[in-house]
């Protein structure tokens, strides 16, 4: 059998695999976005019994492996008679991790800001909260898009993790297949290739929308991706 | 506590040497990927610039499948859970790494370039002698951050087999179902084991600032 035949025959399943594969990366945006808007905001609030929870949580969220994160809802959550499907567990998780990293892309974003915006806005007795929704936010969000884009195809790819706790995403169809074929190499490649087409299409849109900075290239070496030092 | 922390230390080593192995692996290839990437001709160009992409639209766990049950079990190639790992593993972070390394390359002023073609260095002299002496420092911080993303990606080859610290949380975890305790203080090792990388990216970034500051 060639291996375009046996691809067709795999596709249907794989299809179905990749919409959970799809559906898990959106269902955790949807928890975790949210958690990192309000940790980023933790983050950079004055007080010490707000900020350091927040620290923590950021902490070990970005420092612990996913795939730990995972285990630890799996086979944890259980322990305080809370028993969850697999897919609602790895919501969790990748919610949760989702939340930590995107809380610092938010914080970078709202530190992106000049100083003198808060002041005037301060100046102008606006209260903090409409200080955040009029001034800070709608500038962040610019800055913020391109990282975050960049970390919703991280995710989708960490979405493979949930093969671990038998999620019926992509790659545990890919197994399932090879485990009755036991053709690894032709399954496993198309999978790779579902898992390229959908990360390369996302990579092609983000860098069309947002074209890299092309750094001028000035005498002082700047180490990509941080940002210039500002006076404070 | 000490309990959990006795038996997850036996994976301790194995996590460590398939970091340090696979960042030795990935540091060494990722170097030749990026100056290809930076070649006047497209067909060195195009070569890396696709190895890079598709090295990086596959999720590690794919690759780690794939070294190990397809390229890994054939008639001629028998791979061990770690050697698969290391190769895997070295390969993506080859692709990462090589961002990095571009963006040290880039980060040479032009200036540098201009002046060791009027000294007629040849290619290889240029980059040997000016321009990556003048890399190395800006890449070390990008680097000791992958090396940490690498230590957390490393608890993958634990799902082809690799007896590293997730490998026996999970083990554990069949046994005694103690799920929440094994695997906090399997992250918190992981955590832990991050350190120093966080140490040495922090203290590189100082030395960059002052630089800058006093250049």
């Amino acid at each position: 059998m060639s291996v375009w035949s046996e691809w067709q025959d795999y596709l249907p399943a794989y299809l179905d695999g990749l919409s959970v594969t799809l559906k898990l990366t959106g269902v955790s945006l949807l928890v975790g976005l949210p958690l990192g808007v309000a940790l980023s905001l933790a983050l950079t609030a004055p007080a010490k019994a707000i900020r350091w929870p927040a620290v923590l949580v950021v902490e070990v969220g970005r420092g612990a492996p996913a795939l730990v994160v995972l285990y630890f809802v799996y086979y944890g959550l259980p322990q305080l008679g809370l028993t969850w499907t697999s897919f609602v567990c790895a919501t969790i998780a990748l919610g949760f991790t989702t939340a930590a990293y995107t809380a610092d892309i938010f914080r970078a974003g709202v530190n992106s800001i000049p100083v003198g915006h808060r002041e005037a806005a301060q100046a102008l007795g606006l209260s903090h909260w409409k200080e955040l929704r009029l001034i800070v936010l709608p500038q962040a969000i610019r800055v913020v898009i391109p990282p975050l884009v960049g970390f919703c195809i991280l995710l989708y790819q960490g979405t493979s993790l949930a093969y671990a706790v038998s999620v019926p995403e992509l790659l545990s169809r890919a197994y399932s297949q090879a485990s009755i074929t036991y053709q690894f190499t032709t399954t496993l490649v198309l999978a790779g290739l579902v898992y390229a087409f959908v990360s390369l299409a996302a990579v092609a849109l983000l860098r069309a929308r947002w074209p890299r900075r092309s750094a001028a290239r000035t005498d002082v070496a700047v180490p990509a991706g941080e940002p210039v030092p500002t006076a404070r | 506590m000490v309990e959990i922390l006795s038996v997850l230390a036996d994976g301790i080593a194995q996590t460590v040497q398939i970091t340090l192995a696979s960042f030795v692996v990935a540091a060494v290839l990722g170097l030749p990927l990026a100056v290809m990437r930076m070649a006047d001709s497209w067909l060195i160009r195009l070569p890396a610039v696709l190895a890079v992409e598709i090295l990086r639209a596959v999720p590690p766990i794919v690759w780690l499948f794939l070294v190990y049950f397809s390229l890994g079990s054939s008639d001629h190639v028998q791979l061990s859970t770690f050697q698969a790992a290391v190769i895997g593993l070295g390969l993506i972070y080859a692709a990462h790494l090589s961002e990095a390394y571009r963006a040290g390359l880039d980060a040479v002023p032009t200036g540098q370039w201009e002046a060791a073609r009027a000294l007629a260095l040849p290619r290889y002299q240029s980059y040997r002698r000016v321009i990556l002496p003048q890399t190395l420092m800006v890449v070390v911080p990008p680097m000791a951050t992958f090396a940490i993303a690498l230590l957390k990606d490393s608890a993958i080859a634990s799902v082809i087999g690799a007896t590293d610290i997730t490998f026996q949380a999970v083990q554990l975890t069949q046994q005694d179902l103690n799920g929440l305790g094994n695997f906090a203080v399997a992250g918190l090792l992981y955590i832990a084991l991050g350190l120093p990388f966080a140490a040495l990216a922090r203290g590189a970034d100082r030395v960059l600032s002052r630089r800058l500051a006093g250049a």
